[in-house]
């Protein structure tokens, strides 16, 4: 009973304790972002016994509108910093702590079953991410842990879910920096690269950098085995011709959306999505045709020997 | 001539079943063909792909009925084929109806009340009913429900593939149709079969 009792008043104490922390809002008054949400923070020095005033590493200021709206915004940054971090100067040595990796959380739990964070990383491990840098590619470099949200899943609008998509592949392979930072290597060029592309900007606007850099699959939500320009799409048809490519995926989506959206047995029979393409096939078409015409022909050559030969 | 014998071959649950498996499957063809030519569909894309999806459920029930009839009742036994002649049967009755037929020859396999079907016939509608259907139906049951699609079929989009066998399958259902519709007109008169299979007797 009063282990009981020591448990019901922990849960009320951490419960009191997160929404108390809560205060990503309220970044003036967070013990951390009032420093990293800014340019500039001022500290006591204790030293000199002066206020100091020094310029905050631009890579180290959040974006506290992004972090609000960021699917871990219920948690606060101790949950996954340092405690240490509660002093400041920050020692040193606190750059080394070992940060947990998503799957710590994410793995193996049924409540994120439908996120399928075992196939991601199953599907992200064969990626030229990590061909090339291996372990070493974790999942934040894509997607911010601070701030990241499920544009795919919860936008209507399929231009927010290119460009946010888009954004997570730009964010280092058009930043000199951060490209530097995981490939060691001069940037891609990424307008030279795609010189060959068509209507370049228009495709980078209205088309996910993944549609053609992805090995496909029927699921829209697991494309992550980022394929090398080698094995990208490059042949127009393959998209341009009413085939698989985007249609499987989407017919798969828009199935389950329509479904989903009214849960009866008359949304499975109404259901208006339909695999566009698969009479795109010239040698079907040309097989079919000459079968019909073999077949019809039979039958007319037939009923006039009926007629003729009684 | 002598008054001509009649069999009671096909019984009211067949009968019934075999109209409304008629009409799903026009229905199935030319909602179908419709979906493939985007630009003249009769009714409609939206409205075709309705149609498809009530009419592929109907029929998908009308294939239960009748596959646990035909093993409910005795009329599953004309289904049956025998080992002996296997090739040699249906390639005789083939020949009656390439060669045979024009030269004053009788049927090699006059239908009685033990044989419903010449074997040449017998052998498309197992392959039909007991092979293209069920699979016809398997693809579109799998299609309604995508998730249930393995998603990568070597290198090609297992829904895609799938879309294409069900076509496929269509197709080949609805050559099918050509040849039983024209078949049937080889009778004691052209229209003879077609009413047989609305009263149930057969004229031998």
């Amino acid at each position: 009973m009063k282990f009981r009792f020591l448990l019901i008043s922990i849960f009320f104490y951490c419960l009191l304790w997160s929404s108390s922390a809560q205060s990503y809002q309220d970044a003036a008054n967070h013990a951390c972002l009032k420093c990293h949400s800014n340019q500039t923070f001022t500290f006591h020095n204790e030293l000199m016994d002066s206020e100091d005033r020094r310029l905050m590493n631009p890579f180290y200021i959040l974006d506290t509108v992004a972090l609000v709206a960021g699917v871990h915004n219920q948690f606060d940054c101790l949950d996954c910093h340092s405690y240490d971090y509660e002093t400041y100067p920050h020692a040193a040595n606190l750059k080394l702590e070992p940060l947990g990796t998503c799957l710590d959380c994410h793995g193996g739990d049924d409540s994120f079953a439908s996120y399928q964070f075992e196939k991601i990383l199953e599907e992200t491990e064969k990626s030229i991410h990590s061909q090339i840098c291996g372990e070493k590619f974790t999942c934040e470099k894509c997607h911010s842990q601070h701030t990241y949200a499920t544009t795919a899943r919860t936008s209507n609008n399929v231009m927010d879910i290119v460009e946010y998509s888009n954004n997570m592949c730009l964010s280092c392979h058009n930043d000199m920096t951060k490209f530097q930072l995981v490939s060691g290597e001069q940037n891609a060029q990424l307008v030279q690269v795609h010189d060959w592309l068509p209507n370049q900007e228009l495709h980078f606007k209205h088309v996910r950098c993944i549609e053609c850099h992805t090995n496909v699959v029927d699921d829209l939500m697991v494309s992550h085995n980022i394929l090398g320009k080698e094995q990208a799409v490059k042949n127009c048809v393959e998209c341009h011709k009413a085939n698989s490519r985007l249609k499987s995926s989407l017919y798969k989506y828009q199935n389950l959306q329509s479904r989903s959206d009214d849960g009866t047995f008359n949304a499975v029979l109404s259901n208006q999505s339909y695999v566009i393409g698969t009479h795109q096939s010239p040698l079907l078409k040309l097989l079919s045709i000459i079968i019909f015409i073999a077949t019809f022909g039979g039958v007319v050559v037939h009923s006039i020997f009926r007629i003729f030969k009684k | 001539m002598t008054a001509s014998k009649k069999i009671y071959f096909y019984p009211t649950w067949l009968r019934i079943w075999h109209g409304i498996n008629a009409l799903g499957i026009i229905i199935l063809i030319v909602t179908g063909i419709s979906m493939q030519n985007i630009e003249s569909t009769f009714i409609g894309f939206n409205s075709a792909v309705s149609l498809h999806n009530i009419a592929g459920v109907i029929v998908t029930i009308g294939y239960f009925i009748f596959f646990i009839a035909n093993i409910v009742t005795s009329n599953g036994k004309f289904y049956i084929v025998k080992p002996k002649g296997f090739i040699k049967r249906p390639l005789k009755q083939a020949i009656y109806y390439i060669w045979g037929m024009f030269h004053k020859m009788k049927a090699p396999y006059p239908l009685s009340e033990k044989r419903k079907f010449n074997p040449l016939q017998k052998y498309f509608y197992i392959i039909v009913m007991y092979l293209a259907v069920p699979a016809v139906i398997i693809s579109g049951i799998a299609l309604l429900f995508p998730e249930i699609i393995i998603e990568n079929v070597y290198n090609l989009s297992g829904i895609f593939v799938t879309a294409i066998f069900h076509s496929a399958l269509g197709f080949f259902i609805s050559v099918f149709l050509l040849i039983h519709v024209y078949v049937a007109t080889i009778g004691k008169s052209p229209l003879e079969n077609f009413k047989s299979i609305v009263s149930g007797w057969h004229h031998v």
